[in-house]
Order: structure tokens, then C-alpha cells, then sequence
């Protein structure tokens, strides 16, 4: 036993690491070499595990391109799953460096909790799945007047499934369930007629049905969940950055520049992309915001543009296949907008 | 005239004749046991029923219907849901738990260097099987290693950061991998600290006595999942900034700690079933309190208890997937956390993943039992029935 009491001892002592919570995140970052990123446990899209144990998905793909705009070096970043419950104590003790974990910006987390959103990676929403053999000819959540409701029990969801069928005067009868895979199972074996929650995660769903085809999910949205990566308080420099590379993201979109085509782009006569991609002389727009002057092309290098990345982990080039929607650049009629790089 | 003696003396035993044909053989088992009543009759009438209505879908959903390779989803997916399975097809997907079993095994720890965990898998049952047989020899240098060297071993090694190996953090352990370190751990702290704490509640010293008692009940009064919850969120909070303590150690100390208050009540049931008596002759005979206890006591009330120790053993076994929720992936929770990947996201995957888990669970749980039985019967010297 004295052996067994010696060896936990010393896990004790190499157990004691100490982590970044100091004002410099970035110099924190720069000295260990990574960036320590909080993900979610699994979330099919956002942040879940493949074959080989490598974490994919848009949260996951941010912090890759942050990683790429401080290191040149997409792969320089290290996941930390957290449970909704760990995840702000997590980013506020600096276990973490980026919250990048479907986290819902809210005026209470901006202030009370500490955190600084940088902008919105998704923008989410309660959403309506129907059957369409129970319910032929339904296009819109207007006509679901009457029909049997799946909804977990005890969330902000519920709550908001009531308001909207209240205030468009409409009648239904809710089938409420505890666990979220109680209401999975439920909706298919169809003791319901309709299934509510976040839209981005009825997709995921459908996935899962017997008969994927006979599912619809309806245009509505009746909530706003804008989900997107949050850093610490009080480090000005680190904020910048990471909101810069979600501008970047969606820049590099706007400007057409792709995974694929960034190294001609570098030589375009065009001077926005050239200002953008670091090519006009005498730049100083990476060094000022404490990155180098390839901040962009190392981004889009290792992630793609925001489109590129949109469509790989949720849209048409992934199983879930969500459509773009009010996730579309401003120029597309969505609501992705990034300020100039200049 | 010649007398008689018409008295008849068998001088050897008549043989044992064979049980009559109706107490024999299948039909007579089939009697007895299946159809010896009316009421038995219905019931194995309804037993058949049932295992004819679910064994055949079973048998034919877990092997026969079964994909047992591919890459992605589309192998366990039907065409309507966007495979390549005729629709109404319905099988086990292993192919999933095929392409998901490294990671079901060792988490995400880093695949160039898994032959680490191996080896260390391999060591520990080369070490565990001897020490398990009773007549393979040399059973103290046996668990000197077992229970001294391959934990300070598997420690280095699977740690690493020495002798020129790669530092693997334990945020990056995962699976089965966790689920064993856990519960070795556990089971190594909980037995001899259990009867320690045991012993100590049973001390006639009034502050060894309190102290056991308040540890006592104060873990045994807390669920499990608040001890880890306390130990993963609080505790950052309160420890100076900078500093943090790994969050698979915290883990472990809860664990084992918590065990070791279930088990040292266990072992107390045990302590105090010997009746007094022997605790007399054993101070009769001049033993201290130390030789007493480990001579004459010990031995006795730890046989007896047997089934409780392995019951706290396999509770705590499948405690251990508790930690999932402070984001330490066992073996359940990874299985749990590949149902997220979408490239896998089928009606099936979910089934098999999980039929999996259980299988792993019960193959483990079911060898601890039945040793434990092996072990009971062997020690039950003093009063066989």
C-alpha cells in the first residue's frame, strides 16, 4: 500500500500544473505553444469527435483558426470537452483560453458572468420538425394549430413553445418528456406529430428516424440562440484577436477567397483582398492586433473561409445537411456581416 | 433330522439399483422442472413464448442482420434514411463501434502512442492471472509487484514525460482505459483504507473514533456525483489562480475515498460478527492489539463479508461512469459521446454503441463475481453447510 500511496503522491505533484489566467493570454498562449480550447461533450456539427478521436465541427474550427492567426499553424490547438454546467468556471479559472462550445450570447453571461462574446458562429433558433405523413401539406409552424407537441420538459424551450402557440391563438397538446433521447424515441414511433428544439439540433435528429424522408423541418424560428465563442474580461488584446479571426472568417468569404485558391488570391490586382491577406506594403494590420501580417492566409490555409467551414461540418458536404439560411453572408440576404480589415 | 436355520443373512450389499425410468434422464428433468403443476406448466408455457419472441429478433438483429464493416453511416443506414441497407432492414451497426473501438478503448490518448497503455494491459493481466490461482507459488512477490511496482510502472508510462517519452495529459484518457485505472485505484485505496476507518470506529480511543466517524459519514452522506461535481467546478474557484489540479487525480481521490467509506462499513458488519469470544482468547494468549486483529479477527470477519466487498467492488465499478459528468470520458461516456459524430448518426448506432458498453461492463462484472464465488467456497472453512 505504501507503494501505491507514494505513486499517488507524486501524480499529486505533477497534477499541480499551472495555467494561464493572467491578464496576456496571448503571451501565455505564445509561451506554452497551444491554444487550450472548450469545446461541448458532443454535439454532432458543432464539436464532436470522429474516427480517429480528432475533434470536428464549427466550434471546433474556430479555434483551429485561431490557432492558425497566432502560430501560422492550425493543429496547434488542444480540446477541452466541458458539460454546460463547467464551462464558464472553466474559461473564468483560464483552464481555457476560447469558449468555442455552442454557448448562447446573452446579455447576463456579457456582464454578470465575466465572459466577452466575439460574435455569433451560428445563428440558432427554436425550430419545428414535422412528420409529413401525419401532417400533409403543412409548410409553415402557422398551420400546426392542434397537433401533438414533443418537447423536453424544464427548458427554455417549452416555455417558448407556450408563447408562440399563445400568440398566434393556436390550440396543441404538449407530450413532454425528461430526457431529450425519451423524446427522440417518442416523436419516432410517433406518439407526436411535431418535435421542438434548438434547429440546428433537429437535423442531427432526423438523422436518427427510421424514415428520414417523411420528416420536414419547417422554416420558423421562434427563439434566438446566437451561438458563438466567448473569452475572458479584462484581456483587450486576446478579445481582438479572436473576434478578428470570426471577422476574417467571414471576409475571406465575402472576398471569394477559398482553402483552395488563397495562394493566387495573394497576387490579385484587387486591393481589398490584397489589404486583407497581408500583400500591400509597409502592412501593419496583423502586427497590430499582435499576430503577423498573414493572419488571414494562415486562417483560410487551415479552415477555409466561414462558408467553406459552414458547409464541411453542418451544411451540404456533411450528413446534417442545414441550409444556410439566416447564416448567409449580408450580400446573400443572411445576417453574417464582418466590419472592414483596414 | 437334519435342522434348518431358514434365517437368511445377506453377507454383502445389495447393489444400488438405478433410479426407476421416470425419475431419469431428459423427460424426467422436463417433469420436475418445467411441468411438475399446473401453475408450472403456464409458466413455462409462457417463458417459451417469450424467449421464442425475442431470442430469433435478437439473433437476427446482433449477428445475422448485423453490419460488421464500413466507414460511415451509409453502411447501417437503409436507403431512405441515405444508405445503402434495403429499407425495413433493422441490425446491430458494429461497424460503428468497429471504426469508434479504439477510441472506446483508450479515449482520445494519442494513437502513435496507445502500444503505452498496452503494454501496460498486458503486464497488468500477466501479474493479475498467477496472483489469482491459488496454487501458482510465490504469492507475495507476486503482489508486491502487482500491487507496488505496476502502479508506479503504469504510472510513468502512462503519464510519461520521463525517459524520453511524449507527456500525455490525462484530459486526453478516455474510455475503458479510465474505467479500469478508476477502478483499480479504487479498490487498491478503498479495501485497506476501509479497514482502517473500520477498525477505527470500533477503537475504544475517543478521537481515532470520531475522526472515522465524522469521515464516515460525512462521504457516506454525500452522493457521488456532488463529490466530483464539488472537486471539478468548486475547487478551481478556490485555489489560488494559476494553479490547477488535474482533474483525473481529483477524480481518483474522490473515488477512492468514497468507496473506501462504503467499504470500511462493510467490513465493520464483519468485525462485529465474530463473536467475542475470540477476540478474548486472542488476548488471552498474550497477542497485541495489531497481532490480534491480523491474526484472529481480520481473517475471519473479511471471509465473511466476502460478498459485501464485492459488492462495493462492482458498485464502484460502474460508478466510475459518473465522472462523465465532470467531463472525464469512461468507457460509457465515450460510447456516449460518438453518438454525437455525425457521420455515424443512424437509427442503429445508438443500440449498438450502448449494447456494447453493457457487454464490456458485464464481462467485468460478471469475472469479479464469479471469483469472488471461487473464493468463498475455498475459504469457507469454519462452517459449511
Amino acid at each position: 500500500m505504501k507503494h501505491i500511496a507514494i505513486g499517488i503522491l507524486g501524480a499529486a505533484a505533477l497534477g499541480l500544473v499551472a495555467s494561464a489566467a493572467s491578464a496576456a493570454t496571448l503571451d501565455d498562449v505564445k509561451a506554452k505553444g497551444f491554444i487550450q480550447c472548450g469545446v461541448s461533450t458532443g454535439l454532432a456539427g458543432f464539436s464532436a469527435p470522429d474516427d480517429k478521436g480528432d475533434w470536428q465541427g464549427i466550434d471546433a474550427d474556430f479555434c483551429r483558426a485561431v490557432a492558425a492567426a497566432v502560430f501560422g499553424d492550425g493543429t496547434k490547438v488542444k480540446f477541452t470537452p466541458l458539460s454546460a454546467k463547467e464551462r464558464f468556471t472553466a474559461l473564468q479559472s483560464g483552464e481555457i483560453d476560447v469558449l468555442s462550445r455552442n454557448t448562447t450570447w446573452t446579455i447576463n453571461r456579457d456582464t454578470a458572468l465575466g465572459l466577452n462574446f466575439v460574435g455569433v458562429t451560428y445563428y440558432d433558433g427554436q425550430g419545428f420538425m414535422i412528420n409529413a405523413k401525419k401532417l400533409p401539406g403543412v409548410n409553415s409552424a402557422l398551420q400546426l394549430s392542434g397537433a401533438a407537441v414533443c418537447v423536453q420538459s424544464g427548458t427554455t424551450t417549452e416555455l417558448n413553445l407556450a408563447d408562440y402557440f399563445k400568440t398566434n391563438k393556436m390550440e396543441y397538446s404538449p407530450v413532454v418528456f425528461e430526457q431529450l433521447s425519451e423524446v427522440d424515441a417518442a416523436y419516432d414511433a410517433g406518439r407526436c406529430d411535431v418535435y421542438t428544439t434548438d434547429q440546428s439540433g433537429l437535423y442531427g435528429i432526423r438523422l436518427t428516424l427510421g424514415s428520414p424522408a417523411d420528416h420536414v423541418v419547417l422554416p420558423e424560428i421562434i427563439s434566438k440562440e446566437p451561438l458563438g465563442p466567448a473569452v475572458r474580461q479584462g484581456d483587450d488584446q486576446w478579445y481582438h484577436i479572436v473576434k478578428w479571426t470570426y471577422f476574417a472568417l467571414l471576409q475571406a468569404e465575402e472576398l471569394g477567397i477559398t482553402k483552395a485558391n488563397v495562394e493566387e488570391m495573394k497576387t490579385s490586382d484587387n486591393p481589398e483582398i490584397k489589404r486583407v491577406l497581408g500583400q500591400e506594403a509597409d502592412t501593419k494590420i496583423g502586427t497590430d492586433l499582435g499576430v503577423s501580417n498573414d493572419w488571414v492566409v494562415n486562417i483560410v490555409k487551415a479552415v477555409g473561409n466561414y462558408g467553406e467551414m459552414f458547409e464541411r461540418n453542418v451544411g451540404s458536404g456533411s450528413p446534417l445537411k442545414i441550409a444556410r439560411g439566416i447564416n448567409a453572408l449580408w450580400t446573400k440576404g443572411g445576417l453574417q456581416y464582418a466590419p472592414p480589415i483596414r | 433330522m437334519q435342522e434348518h436355520d431358514l434365517s437368511f443373512v445377506r453377507v454383502e450389499m445389495a447393489l444400488a439399483q438405478s433410479a426407476p425410468s421416470s425419475e431419469r434422464g431428459l423427460g424426467a428433468w422436463i417433469r420436475k422442472n418445467l411441468i411438475a403443476s399446473t401453475g408450472d406448466t403456464i409458466l413455462t408455457i409462457i417463458g417459451i413464448v417469450l424467449v421464442a419472441m425475442i431470442l430469433p429478433q435478437l439473433i437476427g438483429w446482433a449477428f445475422i442482420n448485423a453490419q460488421w464493416i464500413g466507414t460511415d453511416r451509409t453502411f447501417c443506414a437503409t436507403v431512405a434514411q441515405g444508405g445503402i441497407q434495403p429499407d425495413g432492414w433493422s441490425g446491430a451497426c458494429w461497424a460503428f463501434v468497429n471504426a469508434k473501438f479504439g477510441q472506446f478503448m483508450f479515449g482520445r490518448y494519442p494513437i502513435d502512442e496507445r502500444w503505452r497503455p498496452i503494454l501496460v494491459a498486458i503486464l497488468f493481466v500477466a501479474l493479475l492471472v498467477p496472483l489469482l490461482i491459488p496454487k501458482v507459488p510465490r504469492k507475495g512477490l507476486n503482489a508486491i509487484l502487482f500491487f507496488g511496482a505496476l502502479p508506479i510502472f503504469a504510472f510513468f508510462l502512462l503519464v510519461g514525460g520521463v525517459f524520453g517519452l511524449p507527456h500525455v495529459e490525462t484530459s486526453l484518457w478516455g474510455g475503458l482505459l479510465v474505467t479500469l485505472t478508476l477502478s483499480f485505484v479504487g479498490i487498491a485505496v478503498s479495501l485497506p483504507l476501509g479497514i482502517v476507518l473500520a477498525l477505527g470506529r470500533r477503537s475504544k480511543m475517543p478521537i481515532v473514533k470520531m475522526l472515522c466517524v465524522i469521515f464516515i459519514e460525512t462521504v457516506r452522506g454525500i452522493p457521488l456525483i456532488t463529490v466530483l461535481f464539488m472537486a471539478s467546478v468548486m475547487l478551481p474557484l478556490f485555489l489560488p489562480a494559476g494553479v490547477s489540479f488535474d482533474k483525473f487525480l481529483r477524480a481518483l481521490i474522490g473515488v477512492s475515498l468514497f468507496a473506501a467509506a462504503y467499504m470500511s462499513e462493510v467490513v465493520r458488519g464483519g468485525l462485529q460478527a465474530i463473536p467475542k469470544g475470540q477476540y478474548e482468547g486472542a488476548d488471552s494468549l498474550g497477542l497485541g492489539y495489531w497481532q490480534k486483529m491480523g491474526l484472529i479477527v481480520l481473517p475471519q470477519a473479511l471471509k465473511l463479508v466476502i460478498p459485501g466487498i464485492v459488492n462495493t467492488f462492482i458498485g464502484m465499478f460502474k460508478d466510475t461512469s459518473l465522472v462523465s459528468i465532470i467531463s472525464m470520458f469512461d468507457l460509457l461516456g465515450v460510447v456516449k459521446q460518438n453518438f454525437s459524430d455525425p457521420n455515424w448518426a443512424t437509427p442503429q448506432t445508438a443500440r449498438s454503441g450502448l449494447v456494447f458498453a453493457a457487454f464490456v461492463f458485464w464481462l467485468f462484472c460478471f469475472g469479479m463475481s464469479r471469483y469472488s464465488m471461487f473464493t468463498e467456497r475455498r475459504l469457507d472453512t469454519g462452517h459449511k453447510r
